[in-house]
């Protein structure tokens, strides 16, 4: 098996260059590449492009970047939740583009399977679709959507292997499964790096083909949005 | 007129055993409980989960199991878990049998609107346009007017669009109406101590009356 494993998210990361497109996995802040986003705050580089479902939170996720001005657009399907995030959209800092969940998850995917373009109906008559081509298909009209393709994909999952092959946990999945098709190289950090043959090959979410580069990551926060808990205890 | 809990209980009433179920944020999160628990329903959660339970303990909070709202969550037993791209193929592949969303405005070909308003900070459409675009049936929960007592259930929606001909139904704080697939809002029901004049005075969109309006039960 090709042994992909670097020490840590600086070695990991230190060839992405300023300008560079990022695809960064996770909902919310649920299931996102702590360790690598951490690397880039401390490099510094700029002008870049993030491909990610949300823009993280204004001191913790890719809201770190933001910040720091790092990022110079965004592509996103929501992006609430962080003030500096709307302050430099406002004032015309940082560029956005907004995309139907679905259709984002799906160029993602057909950008990791080789598929240039597909048709969805969602977003049909409304912004979304302005400037696109449109076809009906058996009496309904669909959208043309364009494949995403990455520089750089940042993943997280729960367990890997030195070859690359990765499992998820709960709804930490998510993203991270496409994005980990979609980059020309994609960086896997872990919770926990085993060696060759000790994960089931049957439970394997993305075979190693897709990762190039795998490490264990280190003190991941895991910070919780919207605490909720159920007031069964409380009665 | 009813309150949140007054609309998502009568939303939970359009409930049917063995339905799989996508649930917006807000109000509709909210129909969850009141969903009979004799009833065999699976909550999907479009950030990759069939089988959403309950709010968890103190203990068992989980950062990694989480639904669209954000919100710490558990599983039901027989849950399954898997990726975005998994999850709007089965929105968009009309697996999903019932979609209950919150809107802004709905007008009365169906057409919703409920992801942007102009001039003020734009958050995004999520899975929004997707789940409308795709859904079986769609059901709305809505105030009927705004703060100001403009009307919300128009002729054509004044905001951006979230998708074209798709509320198949309306449940508001004054009433239960069917958007009609030839067009117009027919009224089904009246919230209680809300009149028929009532309904009429704040429908902008063609508003259809057929026989008696009876006022709705909730239990």
């Amino acid at each position: 098996m090709i042994d992909k494993q670097v020490a840590n998210a600086q070695e990991a990361t230190k060839d992405i260059p300023n300008g560079a497109t990022l695809m960064i996995g996770g909902f919310g802040l649920c299931g996102i590449p702590e360790n690598c986003i951490a690397a880039i705050l401390q490099k510094g580089i700029t002008g870049l492009t993030c491909i990610s479902n949300n823009a993280g939170v204004d001191d913790f996720g890719i809201g770190l970047l933001l910040k720091t001005k790092q990022v110079k657009k965004m592509i996103s399907s929501y992006v609430g939740e962080n003030a500096e995030f709307e302050r430099q959209l406002l004032s015309g800092e940082l560029e956005v583009e907004l995309i139907p969940q679905g259709t984002l998850a799906e160029r993602v995917r057909a950008g990791g399977a080789g598929i240039p373009a597909f048709f969805t109906p969602a977003g049909v008559g409304t912004e979304v679709a302005e400037g696109k081509e449109t076809r009906v298909f058996d009496g309904k009209t669909y959208l043309m959507e364009r494949w995403l393709r990455a520089d750089f994909s940042l993943v997280k999952a729960w367990k890997g292997d030195t070859s690359g092959n990765l499992i998820y946990k709960g709804t930490a999945r998510n993203f991270n499964p496409m994005m980990a098709t979609a980059g020309t190289i994609t960086i896997a950090e872990v919770e926990e790096l085993v060696e060759v043959g000790e994960l089931d090959p049957n439970q394997i979410h993305t075979p190693g083909i897709f990762v190039h580069r795998i490490f264990q990551g280190v003190n991941y926060e895991k910070r919780i949005e919207q605490r909720t808990i159920s007031n069964s205890v409380i009665r | 007129m009813l309150d949140k809990i007054g609309i998502a209980k009568r939303i939970a009433q359009e409930v049917r055993n063995g339905m799989y179920i996508n649930l917006g944020i807000g109000i509709p999160t909210l129909v969850a409980n009141y969903i009979p628990t004799s009833m065999n329903v699976v909550l999907q959660s479009e950030n990759g989960l069939l089988g959403i339970g309950p709010f968890p303990t103190e203990g068992k909070v989980d950062p990694d199991l989480i639904n669209a709202g954000k919100q710490t969550i558990t599983m039901m037993p027989g849950s399954a878990l898997f990726s975005s791209a998994d999850s709007f193929g089965m929105i968009r592949g009309g697996k999903v049998n019932l979609t209950i969303l919150g809107a802004m405005e709905v007008s009365e070909n169906g057409d919703i609107a409920n992801w942007k308003v102009p001039g003020k900070m734009v958050k995004g459409m999520g899975g929004a346009m997707d789940l409308v675009a795709s859904a079986q049936n769609i059901i709305v929960a809505m105030q009927h007017c705004s703060k100001d007592g403009a009307s919300k259930l128009l002729k054509k929606c004044s905001l951006p669009i979230t998708g074209l001909n798709c509320v198949k139904k309306i449940v508001s704080d004054l009433a239960v109406l069917d958007v009609l697939p030839t067009g117009g809002f027919k009224l089904v029901e009246r919230a209680p101590g809300i009149s028929v004049e009532q309904i009429k005075n704040a429908t902008e969109g063609k508003l259809i009356i057929e026989g008696e309006i009876l006022e709705m039960k909730l239990a």
